[in-house]
């Protein structure tokens, strides 16, 4: 499934579609950046509440196919431009983390 | 003798843009050819010590020496250095303050995640003077 067909399945918000064409393998979520850094596989989709700058750096270094902003929040300012200039897939929703773990789960 | 050679600065100053460096030697590594494994170890390694350099001692230096079988990573700062190091390699110990730890870090992986994912962690620490890791990651 790729990241534009997984986001119109979520019906997630769009803040950065760097890369929507590519495949998305699997899902993880956290907040502690160190341990998603340690943890998440390429090709996962991110799922957290973090939304500074950092975020990117992170999703950059494990290759995360997409970051999803979960429970409504909204990116950092700069967090957008950064995410374009490093071309990673960013988006955000409502709803909480676990309802988006389940159904990320169930398409895959 | 090193087949390649890079230096980076680490810049202390602004916490947000903290993993250029690591970034910067990811896509290095991956124009090189090395495998997925090797850079996704290499990254996390470095990525730790460069946020330990923010956080911690004001920024400092990466360099990197890539060999055909390793490559050798070494952080240097002019930090405060680390007064316990048995301490600060377990997990869950940190002492970043809770601005740190708002911003997701400080989660006392730091050190642990460096050692897990190299084959080995060489620390040179004095306190008031800085500290220096040396990583070797197996290719």
């Amino acid at each position: 499934m790729t990241v534009k067909e997984l986001a119109l399945a979520l019906e997630l918000e769009p803040v950065c579609e760097a890369e929507p064409d590519r495949e998305v393998t699997g899902g993880y979520t956290g907040d502690l950046l160190s341990w998603v850094m340690g943890r998440a596989q390429a090709g996962d989709a991110w799922i957290t509440i973090m939304s500074n700058n950092n975020v990117i750096a992170v999703a950059t270094l494990t290759d995360a196919a997409l970051v999803i902003l979960a429970e409504d929040v909204h990116p950092d300012p700069g967090m957008a431009e950064l995410a374009e200039k490093k071309g990673i897939n960013l988006y955000r929703s409502p709803e909480a983390a676990f309802p988006l773990c389940a159904k990320v789960a169930a398409l895959l | 003798m090193a087949a390649l050679h890079f230096h980076f600065d680490i810049d202390g100053e602004d916490f947000s843009s903290a993993g250029e460096a690591s970034v910067e030697m990811k896509k290095k590594l991956r124009q090189l050819g090395f495998p997925s494994d090797v850079i996704r170890r290499c990254s996390i390694a470095m990525y730790e010590g460069e946020i330990n350099m923010v956080i911690h001692a004001n920024g400092g230096n990466a360099d990197v020496d890539v060999y055909p079988d390793k490559i050798v990573i070494v952080l240097e700062d002019h930090g405060p250095g680390i007064p316990n190091v048995e301490l600060a390699m377990q997990e869950g110990y940190s002492t970043a303050t809770e601005q740190i730890h708002n911003m997701g870090f400080g989660a006392g992986m730091g050190l642990p995640n460096m050692k897990r994912y190299t084959e080995s962690l060489e620390i040179e620490t004095q306190v008031g003077v800085g500290t220096k890791l040396t990583m070797v990651v197996a290719v």
